[in-house]
């Protein structure tokens, strides 16, 4: 990874903009007041005491979701190298890309049918 | 024992020359970096200032006008009360996400200036992957946003960054492919080419006129993907108290603000690069005699020239997506996932399908 040149200023950066939150907390660090208190640190539930934790099961729908988008991001990461070298490779080459598509276009019909992009 | 002399001497002048190149090199690294983000800090210091001053002026009030003239130091003055304000933890929450995750939203929407052209050989580093670097990046913030609202261990703000993690991820798949789109018909990746691939006829050479599907498609996804009204359901306030946000105060707190502002400066950037033709001008290029490029001075002023165009179209999408804040009402979660999932994600996959079909005509 570090072999490429030209990436070599990306981590300069990534660096530099790693020091801005760690030198933001160094400055509130020293210059912030502390005065702690049992109430002041439990979480906000709307001024009453905190009922039970938050770390419970949530909603299956966000999980739906996220199958439904990997299924995509992926599709599209793939179609990239394609559309890079369209000229070169014509049209035989956007016929397969066209049933690539496809594919998950009967995907995401499937899921609309089935319900996994409803909501409620 | 001379010859010894000597020779230390000239051993140490060529290790000392060594190290002043390699630290002239470290420091040619360096330069260009500190002062993209001087200037990108400066500009969300515009931006918050924008902000205020403009939603004043939609509600009829007077808006920010103490602090400096007009109340430019506003916004310098809010960041410096956030620094002196207490840095609390939730007592019950887990402490090391709930402090990585404002950091990692900063980081990597940071890092996605790196591929940002300002003009003609003006980018920190002109990558071949160019934009993907972008899309690749921005996706880590939702993750940061998690972590910050599963830290917290309250219930609203980890309702809140569930509700982020969902909204990022059903606009990612429709602005990706909207910049598969703009990359094929500039054949590269590269933000330089893109905006040269614009060049050519002016105004009417901009990719908003070729992809006008995939440029509204891409304005709502990236209004999205800045969590801004109307599409602020992670910190929808009257649900949620301020979503993932809930239990941050002080400097972890400012440095979300920061987030979401640096995302809002990157997309309009981004608009202002992918569709708008990025540094050029709204007559066609005008021929520079060959002379005169080799002028400092022309080059000094064509830098700035491309700086300054740059910005006032990014500050004019900037301009629409605060005066959107004001205008239209915050959507319903159901209403924003089938605008996502059932509405732009088939528009932008026929765009995606059209754009080939034209560019498979003209081959």
């Amino acid at each position: 990874m570090f072999l490429l040149h030209e990436y070599d200023i990306f981590w300069a950066f990534l660096i530099i903009s790693s020091i801005i939150p760690i030198l933001a907390f160094l400055i509130s660090g020293v210059l912030t007041p502390i005065r702690e208190g049992s109430e002041k640190l439990s979480s906000y539930e709307s001024g009453i005491e905190p009922m039970g934790n938050a770390w419970l099961q949530f909603r299956i729908r966000y999980y739906m979701f996220a199958l439904v988008f990997v299924v995509f991001d992926v599709e599209t990461v793939f179609l990239y190298p394609w559309a890079m070298s369209f000229d070169v490779l014509g049209i035989s080459v956007f016929i397969e890309a066209f049933i690539f598509v496809l594919i998950p276009i009967v995907g995401l019909v499937y899921a609309w049918r089935k319900g996994a992009l409803e909501w409620s | 024992m001379i010859i010894d002399m000597t020779e230390v001497q000239a051993i140490n002048s060529f290790s000392s020359s060594e190290s002043v190149k390699e630290v002239y090199g470290l420091i040619s690294l360096f330069i260009p970096i500190l002062s993209l983000i001087l200037g990108i800090i400066i500009g969300v210091l515009v931006i918050v200032w924008l902000e205020r001053e403009i939603s004043a002026a939609i509600q009829q009030r007077i808006g920010p006008e103490y602090a400096g003239p007009l109340g430019i130091l506003q916004a310098i003055a809010d960041g410096t009360k956030l620094l002196f304000k207490e840095d609390l933890f939730p007592s019950r929450g887990n402490i090391r996400l709930f402090s990585i995750g404002p950091s990692l939203a900063v980081i990597s929407i940071l890092l996605s200036y790196l591929v940002m052209p300002f003009g003609y050989r003006l980018v920190l580093a002109d990558l071949s992957i160019g934009v993907f670097l972008w899309i690749a990046i921005s996706s880590i913030a939702p993750i940061g946003l998690l972590m910050s609202g599963y830290g917290s261990n309250n219930k609203y703000s980890f309702s809140g960054g569930l509700r982020a993690a969902a909204q990022s991820i059903s606009y990612e798949i429709p602005l990706t492919l909207c910049v598969l789109s703009i990359s094929l018909l500039s054949n590269s990746l590269s933000t330089v080419d893109i905006v040269e691939a614009q060049s050519k006829y002016g105004f009417w050479g901009w990719n908003l006129w070729r992809q006008p599907i995939g440029f509204i498609v891409f304005l709502i996804s990236s209004l999205a993907e800045c969590e801004r009204l109307p599409f602020d359901l992670p910190e929808a306030e009257e649900e949620l108290v301020a979503g993932y946000q809930t239990e941050y105060s002080g400097i972890k707190y400012g440095l979300f603000y920061v987030a979401s502002y640096l995302n809002l400066l990157v997309s309009s950037l981004f608009v202002t690069v992918l569709y708008l033709g990025g540094w050029n001008l709204f007559i066609p290029y005008i021929f520079i005699p060959e002379l005169l490029v080799k002028n400092q001075m022309v080059v000094v002023f064509g830098m700035t020239m491309g700086i300054f165009i740059t910005l006032v179209k990014a500050y004019l999408f900037l301009f629409i997506s605060i005066t959107t804040r004001w205008t239209l009402p915050r959507m319903r979660m159901d209403q924003l996932l089938n605008l996502g999932w059932k509405f732009l994600l088939p528009i932008s996959l026929g765009n995606l399908l059209l754009t080939t079909s034209f560019q498979l005509v003209s081959l």
